[in-house]
């Protein structure tokens, strides 16, 4: 029997039609090489940042404000303003993704057409660009009648609208790879519906939500182009100090900077770059942990 | 007792038993208000989108009433902010469609490329070690891709190395950089297709004495081409909307684009560059914002509506 199979391989081979034909060959090179261009690409992108950048990257980058001379120049009110962000944006989002996603697992009939024209809908408000939830964010506080729309609760509010989404996603996927045996022993031993997620399911589910909820506001924390619409790109030269005060990010500074003709603020905008992507890499590593490290294999 | 509870429905796991009297428990009205406020946060997602529906459609309705639609969507001069000025949204339409058809030239080989092999070639511990590698590519700020984009590809290598005859901006430095950036999603969506065709087929093939290659474009491609055609949609739909690499790479001026060496502004980097002047609210400049955000938004919708419908078609496939 493995003798047949062989001699008919090598049959296969010899005629050139084979694991090893010409045709064959050529077109394994061409998925490797489709990879590698993609890494590559990767890799001279992350080069020609940190070679354009790396002289800049001083600690005046992180105590300086932006000024119009590249020599003193820094990104301190940027860093700052990303942080206040991003925070403000995970005390917004997070509990209502997590909300939602748990009536969509657990408690919605999803029989109802309603229950799935949500569902539907979060799928679509996923792939909705980015730019028009800076619309939406700036249509709204127009409409309530903010005057000033650079400041933290807003731009906090048009990020949220993009990663809500996102979360909700994650949140369910979380939620649902929690095995039914642990919801039925909970109810069986006399819990409510609400007990079993409150104490079984959520706590379980925990380590996914964390992990998807760090990668949505690391997407959050690169994003510019709502910011954008709330008229961002100001001079701040000053710390943000609370949810009302004017604000600029770290993306919204790297924009700055890569449109003036001056070859300081370039240098400048990739070592902003590079702060930005090393906070990702943690951002993204403090995920990786969480996943390989609490997340139960049921 | 408990595969039998698992093979019923997800809706009906949870289920509410039968209310028999004397097992009821006393009555919990703190639960009744947990269960609003879930509930109220799922609707919150209509409302965003209800709310998105509101935000275009309003300002697009007094740009319209000054603007008519057939100038809109067919004049071929986009000069909002000019004393004579002039709406015609084709220019914006030809950039959109320059740097988007040259990320798809770049992302469709790479990244179907990069499916096959992680779906078919790769072994499971190369598949680890690659994907994650390819996933950064999705992770990286878009606004790093378009200083990239400029700096770099524009003018060290198009300029520079390739001496070709362009300024400081073109559709072709943002749209090879763009493509790069979708890599990632039709790569991943397209392995997740080519990884659910059962191994059945697979092994069928190669019983009728095919070798991987024809297996792979002739029976395992085949069978996924919807997830495929999903995943390229939501590449499209990326490329469209994607907006920090066109506002900084592609240029700012609205003129139609007839070379990828040409520099022209989209749909998107339109939005982005009219934001940063200071338009008042209720202003014509201002409502134009909308207007093309909502030709955008409409582009999308329908994209990702085809998407979706190619996801479930392939999702029910075996």
């Amino acid at each position: 029997m493995v003798s047949t199979q062989t001699l008919k391989a090598s049959d296969l081979a010899s005629s050139g039609r084979g694991e090893r034909g010409v045709k064959s060959l050529v077109f394994m090179t061409l998925l490797w090489l489709s990879l590698v261009i993609a890494i590559l690409f990767l890799m001279t992108l992350i080069t020609n940042i940190l070679l354009e950048g790396f002289a800049r990257l001083t600690p005046a980058l992180f105590t300086e404000y932006p000024a119009s001379d590249p020599d003193r120049a820094g990104a301190r009110p940027a860093i700052l303003g990303s942080i206040w962000v991003i925070a403000t944006t995970a005390v917004l989002t997070i509990p209502l993704g997590v909300a939602a996603a748990i009536h969509l697992e657990e408690f919605a009939d999803k029989k109802r057409w309603h229950n799935r024209f949500i569902e539907l809908n979060v799928q679509n408000l996923a792939a909705v660009p980015s730019i028009v939830y800076g619309l939406l964010a700036l249509a709204f506080l127009s409409a309530i009648g903010v005057q000033d729309k650079n400041i933290v609760i807003g731009g906090a509010f048009a990020l949220s609208l993009l990663i809500l989404p996102v979360i909700i996603i994650a949140t369910r996927e979380a939620i649902r790879s929690v095995p039914e045996e642990i919801r039925q022993g909970s109810l069986a031993l006399g819990a409510s519906q609400w007990q079993t997620v409150w104490r079984n399911v959520l706590p379980s589910a925990v380590p996914g939500i964390a992990t998807g909820s760090i990668l949505a506001l690391s997407r959050a924390i690169g994003e510019a182009a709502p910011l954008l619409l709330l008229g961002a790109l100001v001079f701040v030269s000053f710390d943000p100090n609370g949810l009302l005060s004017g604000f600029s990010t770290m993306p919204i500074q790297i924009f700055n900077w890569t449109g003036r003709p001056q070859e300081g603020f370039h240098e400048l905008a990739a070592a902003t770059s590079i702060v930005l992507l090393v906070l990702l890499v943690v951002m993204n590593g403090i995920a990786i942990y969480i996943r390989n490290h609490f997340q139960t294999r049921w | 007792m408990s595969s039998v509870a698992t093979k019923a429905g997800p809706s009906e796991r949870v289920g509410r038993p039968p209310a028999i009297p004397q097992f009821a428990g006393r009555p919990r009205y703190g639960e009744k208000v947990i269960r609003f406020v879930l509930r109220i946060a799922a609707i919150l997602t209509v409302v965003i989108t209800v709310g998105i529906l509101i935000a275009l459609i309003v300002p697009s309705l007094g740009f319209f009433s000054q603007v008519s639609v057939g100038e809109f969507l067919f004049g071929t001069r986009w000069a909002p902010r000019f004393a004579e000025a002039s709406f015609g949204v084709i220019p914006l339409i030809t950039a959109t469609l320059w740097t988007t058809t040259i990320a798809l030239l770049v992302a469709i080989p790479l990244g179907l490329g990069a499916a096959i092999l992680l779906a078919e070639y790769a072994s499971s511990k190369a598949r680890k070690t690659l994907k994650p590698i390819l996933e950064i590519l999705a992770g990286v700020p878009t606004v790093v891709y378009g200083l990239f984009a400029l700096q770099f590809v524009q003018a060290t290598v198009l300029r520079d190395w390739l001496q070709l005859d362009t300024g400081a901006f073109s559709v072709l430095a943002a749209g090879l950089v763009m493509g790069v950036m979708i890599v990632p999603t039709i790569a991943s969506i397209s392995e997740d297709a080519m990884s659910a065709v059962p191994s059945a087929l697979r092994q069928g093939s190669a019983a009728l004495g095919a070798n991987r290659m024809q297996t792979t474009m002739r029976v395992v491609f085949p069978a996924a081409l919807s997830g495929i055609v999903a995943a390229i949609v939501l590449g499209i739909s990326r490329a469209i909307g994607e907006t920090m690499i066109v506002a900084i790479a592609a240029g700012s001026q609205a003129r139609i684009v007839t070379g990828p060496l040409e520099q022209g502004q989209t749909m998107t980097g339109f939005i982005a560059n009219a934001a940063l002047g200071d338009s008042r609210v209720g202003s014509i400049e201002y409502d134009t914002l909308f207007a093309v955000g909502l030709l955008l938004f409409g582009i999308t919708l329908i994209i990702n509506a085809i998407s979706i419908r190619f996801v479930r078609r392939f999702r029910e496939a075996y």
